[in-house]
């Protein structure tokens, strides 16, 4: 960890404005996943601006009907509000599914949203990464992939997202607000906000320098049948190998309309929205289209027929309810 | 006493806190903290190594590399005991292993000391190295030895033979990987100098072994270290020999005149900490129709460093588990650009019951066979190797117990055939053996005029109960109150015992104890007094002591103890695995878990238990989880973290239940108690597989059984 100077911010634009004015300054909420990085070197701040206590941590009711989520609302709050479990389950259920109960205590919605990729290439500092080191390379592409990208990789990046909670988010249609360093603010569908690598790997989201999240939107309910279904190699505790993110309607036992997202297969939450025309066909209609332009390696060639089937799965249980 | 159920005494220590660790020792002042740096390539040789931003970093006292360290005792594989041999550091400019510390940075804090290591410098000329088991298996050599004191190979009759002649026969290759055995504490060690003598707060599970480890290493006599182990938290294997922080701090302190400690970091663990090595296995078993074996061979090509041997002794497990007049197990050492391997929690049965009672199964299968019927059919008079009588062998009552309580009659006898919703479900069962080891212990018991009892001993508690079962044979072979017996352990100048490991902890101290109470009985009671008259012994002691009064206990190592020669000692067990496995995704999950085992006499059923539950738990691990992944290019662990090491966390393991047979094992030792360090492990990962073989009709031979391995032999939902 190199050492770094630390100030606490009183109000959302005070933050945003404290983290441009000092180059390589950087915000901190929960801490779970960014101080992991800078005691690895990984992240190296030199400044951070505490944001825990701007008072961003309550979820209201919006006038359309729907909930604004505080950025600070830490994932256990976020997980157990009644609200949530009974309107947007699908998100209560991709909370309780990551981590542990003692990150999730401490880790933050907007935290959750920017945590960065396990990828164990990123991790080990001696060797390339365009992620941590742009230009470096990829040491990724060509080692050990079980866990990597299948869909909407670079030649510079092939790392996943290893959110739960942004997966559920996507298929709600969530909205991110953020407030900006001369105080604009603006609010980005999350389709937008997280980033595919590219040529930069380094920028996992379109947040600009500076740019603090203030809040998630959820839009008024949507209904159906809320379903998080996460392939993990034990229990607990574990990201991901693939998961899938669902929101379905039926008629009767069959599916009429259908949202999906998909975590484990790419560099953001992963969702083909004409894909979701094809539920009506039936699961292996609906993902052709995800899966369409994946392109695997020996190792994670697995994630394919894993998410065809899932996705059957889910939704063959999802219309039993 | 002995028997009893009694709660740990550190139980209290440990889980408010109060338990010191040596990194958290505070009584040789305030210690500077060292930061290992280490190699960044895996082979090759250190070109440049600048320091100097580092030593200008805040704080910095000291950055040591292979330019200024001190002379030291060189690697020594001559020396007979493995974990006394030294362990330079920092011996040259040559890289042998990614990870590798390369140079030490001494700060006031730990975090002015990790910050400086990140600004040394280091330029590598870097050589190709070979990291892949598989790929170099061909080259590999005869080693003369196993460890342990086995021989390398044996053979008997003709196995090629006994495979050509026989009706049903199996010949499999399975794999398992690199082990880590991640101790919640990793090894750490706070050094500090008095003018020429060096004590040492350091989380070992051998004392003396420490102590003249750390002699020869520094070129010191070993009267001149003072070593002290007082919480260690967690051994298996992985402390049992002296590594790079100890002799870091203690060369630092001495450079710099002041307390100096160093542990590793949970990501230094991946390349320090000695990793149990990969292993191909290939098991052979010949068999009649009616299931008697009459072949059986174990070969073992495992994973081996240049700089030093270690063979595991894997291909050991069944020299003494199943009868078969034609029998070949075999070690091969592959050595590879990679660190050395070393003790990981059961070394030898771990991985080679793994394999060889997954292998059994196959068997099963091939004869439509009961499993447990196919062991009892090839169950040995005597040891088939040795030809000795076998000691305390109930190998057939731990597998029928364990069938009676599991209700193993009730399990689906068709592979793939028992389907609840969308979870396919399975039983396994397995058998296990672990070889029983005797090390020579000494131990003192005191009693004091007021009647007080002070046990003493070097020997470890790493966790598992040895403080608290000391106490309890004290108490037990003089007739006090257990309250008023304290025990003293792990510090070098407490009488010598063989330390933690091996599963030879308990039996070892307990005997020496109990022999230290007799001699303290018989120099007050005289020798006419064997074993009456007790509650005149305090009194006595107050009467005719007032300077109290000590008694020495000595068990001897087991070459001089002629049970070991006469009798094949070991312990036994069968372990019950119920999985689930998900017809969609294929991920496994325990259901249940049933161990029965025969252990000798239980000397506190509650730790024993909990050591036999962790065992069966790292079972699980090494059948469903437990990995270290090498990049074939790059020669470093790549999941070098507990987030992608995954083991077994609490909702892995639901029901979980261990029986210890009433026992005692009077060829064992006195008190007729045996070890259990390692017993649960030992054959537990074939029970969870063999029972995902039963839920799915998929055999995987490479663990462990991941997602990818079952997703294409599962059958459209």
């Amino acid at each position: 960890m190199r050492a770094f100077t630390y100030e606490r911010a009183t109000s959302p634009a005070d933050a945003a404005e404290a983290v441009v004015r000092k180059p390589g300054a950087k915000f901190i909420a929960g801490g779970t996943n960014l101080l992991d990085l800078m005691k690895l070197q990984i992240e190296t701040p030199t400044h951070l601006v505490d944001v825990n206590r701007l008072g961003l941590d309550a979820i209201e009711p919006t006038p359309e009907g729907g909930l604004r989520i505080g950025a600070l609302v830490r994932n256990t709050d976020l997980a157990s509000d009644a609200r949530v479990r009974k309107d947007y389950a699908v998100l209560s259920r991709a909370l309780l599914s990551g981590a542990s109960g003692q990150l999730r205590n401490k880790a933050t919605t907007a935290g959750n949203l920017l945590q960065r990729t396990r990828c164990p290439y990123f991790y080990e500092t001696a060797l390339p990464c365009n992620k941590r080191a742009p230009g470096s390379g990829c040491a990724a592409i060509g080692g050990l992939t079980r866990n990597h990208a299948v869909l909407g990789a670079s030649d510079a990046c092939i790392a996943t997202h290893p959110s739960d909670m942004a997966v559920a988010m996507r298929v709600l249609d969530a909205t991110i607000e953020t407030v900006s360093p001369d105080g604009t603010r603006r609010a980005i569908p999350i389709a937008d906000l997280h980033r595919l690598p590219g040529n930069e790997p380094q920028n996992d989201t379109t947040l600009s320098m500076g740019e603090l999240i203030v809040s998630v939107t959820l839009p008024r309910p949507i209904g159906g049948v809320h379903v998080y279904r996460k392939v993990r190699d034990r229990a607990s505790y574990a990201f991901a190998t693939v998961s899938i993110a669902a929101v379905l309607v039926f008629d009767r036992d069959r599916v009429v309309r259908g949202r999906l997202a998909f975590g484990g297969v790419a560099h953001k939450p992963w969702r083909v929205e004409a894909a979701e025309a094809e539920v009506g066909r039936g699961a292996e209609a609906v993902a052709e289209v995800v899966l369409s332009g994946a392109t695997t390696t020996e190792h994670n060639a697995f994630k394919l027929p894993l998410v065809r089937r899932t996705l059957a799965a889910t939704m063959t249980d999802a219309a039993k309810g | 006493m002995i028997g009893q159920a009694l709660d740990r005494r550190d139980g209290t220590f440990k889980v408010t806190g109060r338990a010191a660790y040596s990194y958290e020792r505070q009584d040789a002042g305030q210690a500077a903290h060292g930061y290992m740096v280490g190699a960044a390539v895996a082979k090759g040789r250190i070109v440049a190594i600048d320091v100097a931003m580092a030593r200008r970093a805040p704080g910095v006292a000291l950055v040591m590399t292979h330019q200024d360290v001190a002379p030291q005792g060189a690697r020594d594989g001559t020396v007979a005991e493995q974990f006394a041999r030294p362990w330079p550091v920092l011996i040259g400019d040559e890289v042998a292993f990614f990870g590798q510390p390369v140079a030490l940075v001494v700060a006031d804090t730990f975090e002015q000391a990790r910050a400086a290591a990140a600004l040394v410098v280091v330029t590598y000329a870097t050589d190709a190295g070979a990291f892949d088991l598989a790929a170099h298996r061909g080259e590999a050599y005869t080693p003369k030895m196993a460890a342990a004191g086995f021989p390398a190979d044996t053979c008997f009759g003709d196995l090629d033979r006994a495979m050509a002649d026989t009706p049903v026969n199996v010949d499999v290759t399975y794999t398992t990987p690199h082990h880590f055995a991640q101790p919640m504490e990793p090894a750490a060690c706070l050094a500090s100098w008095n003018g020429d003598d060096l004590a040492v707060c350091v989380s070992v599970q051998g004392i003396a072994a420490c102590r003249n480890a750390l002699a020869r290493t520094l070129l010191i006599a070993p009267e001149r270290v003072h070593v002290d182990a007082a919480f260690v938290g967690g051994g298996f294997g992985s402390k049992l020999r002296l590594h790079e922080e100890t002799v870091l701090a203690a060369l630092a302190s001495r450079r710099l005149q002041r307390p100096v400690k160093v542990a590793h970091t949970r990501r230094q663990v991946f390349n320090i900490a000695g990793h149990g090595p990969e292993m191909i296995h290939r098991v052979r078993l010949a068999a009649r129709r009616d299931g008697t074996l009459l072949g059986i061979g174990h070969d073992v090509n495992m994973q081996g460093a240049r700089r030093e041997e270690y063979v595991e002794q894997a291909a050991t497990v069944l020299r003494s588990l199943y009868a078969a007049p034609h029998r070949l197990t075999r070690h091969r050492v592959t050595n590879l650009d990679l660190n050395l391997g070393e003790a990981v929690r059961g070394p030898g049965e771990a991985p080679g019951l793994l394999a060889v009672e997954s292998a059994m199964d196959e068997l099963a299968i091939a004869l439509d066979l009961d499993p447990i019927e196919l062991r009892i059919r090839n169950e040995p008079d005597l040891d088939p190797e040795r030809r000795v009588s076998f000691s305390g062998r109930r190998l057939v009552e731990c597998m029928r117990e364990g069938a009676s309580r599991f209700g193993w009659a009730a399990r689906p006898r068709r592979p793939a055939s028992r389907r609840e919703g969308d979870v396919l479900v399975g039983f396994g069962m397995s058998a296990s053996i672990r070889a029983c080891f005797q090390g020579a212990t000494a131990a003192i018991v005191r009693m004091e005029p007021d009647g007080r009892v002070i046990v003493k001993s070097d020997m470890t508690d790493i966790g598992t109960g040895t403080l608290t079962i000391l106490a309890q044979v004290a108490a037990g072979a003089l007739n006090v109150p257990i309250a008023g017996v304290s025990v003293q352990l792990a510090r070098s100048d407490l009488p010598v015992s063989a330390g933690s490991g091996g599963s030879w902890g308990a039996s070892n101290t307990c005997n020496a104890v109990y022999r230290a109470c007799d001699d303290l009985r018989r120099k007050v009671m005289g020798p006419a007094s064997l074993w009456g008259r007790e509650a005149d012994l305090a009194s006595e002691v107050a009467r005719r002591f007032p300077d109290g009064v000590e008694g020495e206990g000595i068990l001897p190592g087991m070459q001089d103890d002629p049970n070991y020669k006469e009798y094949s000692v070991n312990t036994y067990g069968a372990n019950f695995a119920e999985v689930g496995v998900d017809v969609t995704t294929g991920e496994v999950r325990l259901r249940r878990m049933l161990g029965v085992f025969c252990a000798g006499r239980i000397v506190n059923p509650k730790t024993a238990r909990s050591q036999v539950i962790g065992g069966m738990i790292w079972g699980v691990g090494a059948a469903l989880h437990e990995a270290a992944h090498v990049d074939p290019r790059y020669g470093n662990f790549v999941n070098g973290d507990l987030a992608e090491y995954l083991v077994p966390v609490h909702a892995d393991i639901p029901a979980i239940d261990a029986i210890m047979l009433d026992d005692f094992d009077d060829k064992a030792n006195p008190l007729g108690i045996k070890g259990v360090g390692e017993l649960g492990i030992c054959g537990s990962g074939a029970a969870v597989a063999n029972a995902v073989f039963n839920a799915t009709g998929i055999r995987v031979r490479d663990f462990p059984i991941t997602i990818e391995k079952l997703l294409p032999g599962l059958p459209v939902r």
